[in-house]
């Protein structure tokens, strides 16, 4: 019985805060938010080199052949450090391959995905979280047609997971005849998302059936690391501020209902921790919790988050609102991990529904 | 990440669910409901190490070796069975662990058995009218007088004082000294004449505590533990004791279960209120809080096991648990509606007015064993580092 990080899991963790101290300061991001650069390719290739491009790729296609738990560590990294990167969509289109793909397929993607060298999209928003403004795509004869909206790292895509409408997965070449990309601009600007429209588009279908659920528990499951990670910065720069701002002849830090702020934030975000290591370890290793305790940890960190996000702020007073500061890159991110492939509320149902609570 | 126990520990689960079925016929509850039930029931536990388990054989324990995960195992199993476990008052929980670790060699001799087997029932006199949260700031006097000390004061929030054989009491005895530097820890009978024990009737309408008077109390010098002026320090030795079990996710989580059965069998105008929307949500966020400190559990052993501090993950656990559990009371009060605030005998009444009662009565855990706001002093200050708040001159 060991419910803790494992020796090398700490290590990465290590080198991971290395790597992004060094190539991603707050500078780095806020010339990536406030620029049209679709993707940071000087960040993902400095994150490629240490192994991460290809986390959970196995070790024969040049892979590091881990956990998702150990993409969960990564993706709180990112959180913590509101980093750009397209590891998301990367690590979700190596997760549908390899639950899904045949050979060829692999062969054909998971190496140079591992490499760094090539980028994935990943439409899944409309079979996942449902659909919005009419949105949504038909699969027939081999080929797509329709939209998808809130696609994850759409704008230099090599390759998309698409969901259709009846939940099978499809891969899709990012220069494939009858692809619209269309940038969506959302508050995070840490992030890009896409509309994807097609137009008879050739697809090969990604054939194991239980395909989008298992992906669908991953992708929860890493977006609420991300809040972990930035909810967990959030704090550290709020006690951080209480310790240096004085007012009234005192660090603010030593009056009661700024430091009882503090400790609320601490007492909301500390378990969550815990519920993030369970949902990640049990998609690999009690399949039976997986998706509960997947939902339950992208919807509980939503709501945490959310509290953390503003409580954070608040205790940093005005200058916490300004872009001077940037404290606003991680709320924001916070508030897209919140709405990204479901809310808390469309979850929670979720659980229920799989715990025999209410029929589907 | 590992969480199999591994099989030693299944084989040790088998012992125990074994025993578990073998004994049933035992069990203390309203089939056995005497004293002589629990007292022969709890001999039994300590027996076969169910109880007292690690206490050393010399002072009436069962003399294992500390194993957490053994100890995991046959909480588990009581609550599967619906066993009662071993006998939890405050003299074993926390009298037993401050005599271990600085009572004499007599003292533990005379008390520890006797205490293990229910034979003995203690309580505990710390709180005072005029010192709560800060509680060395104490003012019950004992005065040397002969070979005795002289105890003249009063204490509050005693829960079993009517009960009670013998109390382990804080007393100043130094009022010259610093405020924490004169308090001594006392054991006496509650039979010594001079006590005056009042019961303190709640919101719950039941006395749960008492207060309880000291006029000339006589206690032979000898029945202090530690060192005279440092029962501050053997007291915080039991206090961390109290703080774990006031936030046990066991408890949790056996709630939720009971308020997701009431959810499915109670209606509402012929609807069921597990298949309306709103009551399901609520009924989710409260597992997930309920989840999230589980595996928070989950952690602090792993901790313990590594020889680890356990840090922030153990600094939450009373201010969390506690919240989760009156907070599931509330979910289930409101899912009952009207028949929510019926009480007492009333006819309609769910679950005998369990849940109204503990909504109440968790109202004081959140307040006992160190308020939300104490422990929100401890996280901030302990945990995250953060200036203490500057003390007014003379406090």
């Amino acid at each position: 019985m060991d419910f803790g990080l494992s020796q090398d899991q700490k290590l990465m963790v290590d080198s991971l805060e290395k790597a992004l101290a060094q190539l991603c300061p707050l500078e780095r991001v806020r010339a990536f938010a406030d620029k049209d650069e679709p993707v940071a390719r000087d960040l993902w290739a400095g994150l490629a080199e240490i192994g991460v491009a290809g986390l959970m790729i196995g070790e024969e296609h040049g892979g590091l052949d881990l956990s998702l738990l150990d993409a969960a560590l990564a993706a709180e990294a990112f959180g913590r450090h509101v980093a750009p990167t397209p590891f998301l969509g990367v690590t979700l289109a190596a997760i549908a391959l390899r639950a899904a793909g045949s050979n060829a397929q692999q062969s054909r993607w998971l190496p140079p995905l591992a490499a760094g060298e090539v980028l994935a999209g990943v439409a899944i928003s409309e079979a996942v979280a449902g659909a919005r403004d009419g949105a949504g795509v038909n699969a027939a004869g081999g080929k797509l047609t329709g939209t998808s909206l809130f696609v994850i790292d759409a704008a230099e895509a090599d390759l998309f997971i698409v969901a259709d409408n009846a939940g099978g997965l499809h891969l899709v070449a990012g220069d494939a005849p009858g692809i619209t990309r269309i940038a969506l601009t959302s508050i995070d600007l840490t992030r890009r998302l896409g509309e994807v429209r097609f137009k008879d588009t050739p697809a090969e279908p990604l054939a194991g059936g239980e395909a989008l659920p298992r992906l669908r528990d991953a992708a929860w499951t890493l977006l609420a690391a991300d809040t972990l990670g930035a909810g967990q910065r959030m704090i550290e720069k709020a006690v951080a501020y209480a310790g240096e701002r004085k007012q009234f002849g005192r660090v603010i830090g030593s009056f009661q209902a700024v430091k009882h702020l503090c400790a609320e934030m601490t007492a909301e975000l500390e378990p969550c921790r815990a519920l993030v290591w369970y949902a990640a370890h049990a998609w690999n290793a009690v399949p039976d919790e997986a998706s509960l305790t997947a939902a339950h940890a992208k919807a509980h960190l939503s709501e945490v988050g959310r509290f953390v996000a503003r409580t954070a702020t608040e205790v940093h007073g005005g200058i916490g609102i300004t872009d001077l500061l940037g404290l606003h890159y991680w709320f924001k991110r916070i508030g897209l991990d919140r709405q990204l492939l479901g809310g808390p509320e469309r979850l929670r149902h979720h659980a229920a529904v799989i715990q025999g609570l209410v029929a589907a | 990440m590992d969480l199999s126990f591994g099989p030693e520990y299944e084989a040790f689960r088998a012992e125990v669910r074994g025993f578990l079925d073998r004994h049933k016929d035992e069990y203390p509850g309203p089939a056995r409901p005497t004293r002589a039930d629990a007292l022969a029931w709890q001999r039994r536990l300590i027996d076969n190490g169910y109880a007292a388990r690690t206490i050393p054989k010399a002072y009436g324990g069962y003399g294992a070796e500390p194993d957490i995960l053994k100890s995991r195992i046959i909480a588990e199993e009581f609550t599967r069975a619906r066993a009662p476990t071993g006998m939890a008052g405050q003299g074993i929980s926390m009298l037993v662990p401050t005599l271990l670790e600085v009572g004499t060699e007599a003292q533990k001799q005379q008390w520890i058995a006797p205490t293990l087997r229910g034979e003995i029932i203690w309580c505990q006199g710390y709180s005072e009218p005029g010192s709560g949260s800060d509680l060395a700031s104490l003012q019950t006097r004992a005065t040397e007088d002969g070979g005795d000390f002289v105890i003249n004061g009063q204490k509050i929030w005693t829960s079993t004082a009517m009960q009670a054989d013998m109390i382990f009491c804080l007393v100043r005895t130094e009022p010259e000294a610093p405020k924490h530097a004169g308090i001594s820890y006392l054991i006496f009978s509650m039979k010594t004449p001079g006590i005056e024990i009042r019961p303190l009737k709640t919101m719950t309408g039941h006395a749960e505590f008492n207060e309880v008077f000291f006029t000339d109390v006589r206690v032979p010098q000898g029945q202090i533990v530690g060192k005279r002026g440092e029962g501050w320090q053997v007291a915080n030795a039991t206090l961390k004791h109290e703080r774990g079990m006031l936030g046990d996710p066991n408890q949790a989580e056996s709630r939720l279960a009971a308020i997701t059965d009431l959810m499915r069998e109670e209606t509402v105008g012929g609807e069921r209120l597990i298949d309306n929307p709103v009551w399901r949500d609520r009924l989710m966020k409260m597992q997930a809080r309920v989840l999230a400190m589980k595996f928070n559990g989950l952690r602090l052993i792993s901790a313990q096991l590594n020889g680890e501090s356990p840090g922030l993950a153990g600094l939450i656990v009373k201010l969390q648990g506690c919240d989760i559990n009156h907070e599931l009371a509330a979910l289930a009060i409101d899912a009952l509606g009207e028949l929510g605030v019926l009480y007492g005998d009333s006819p309609h009444l769910r679950a005998g007015g369990s849940w109204q009662q503990r909504y109440m009565f968790d109202l004081g855990l959140i307040i006992g064993g160190g308020t939300a706001q104490i422990q929100k002093n401890i996280i901030s200050e302990r945990g995250l580092g953060m200036p203490r708040e500057p003390k007014l001159a003379g406090a």
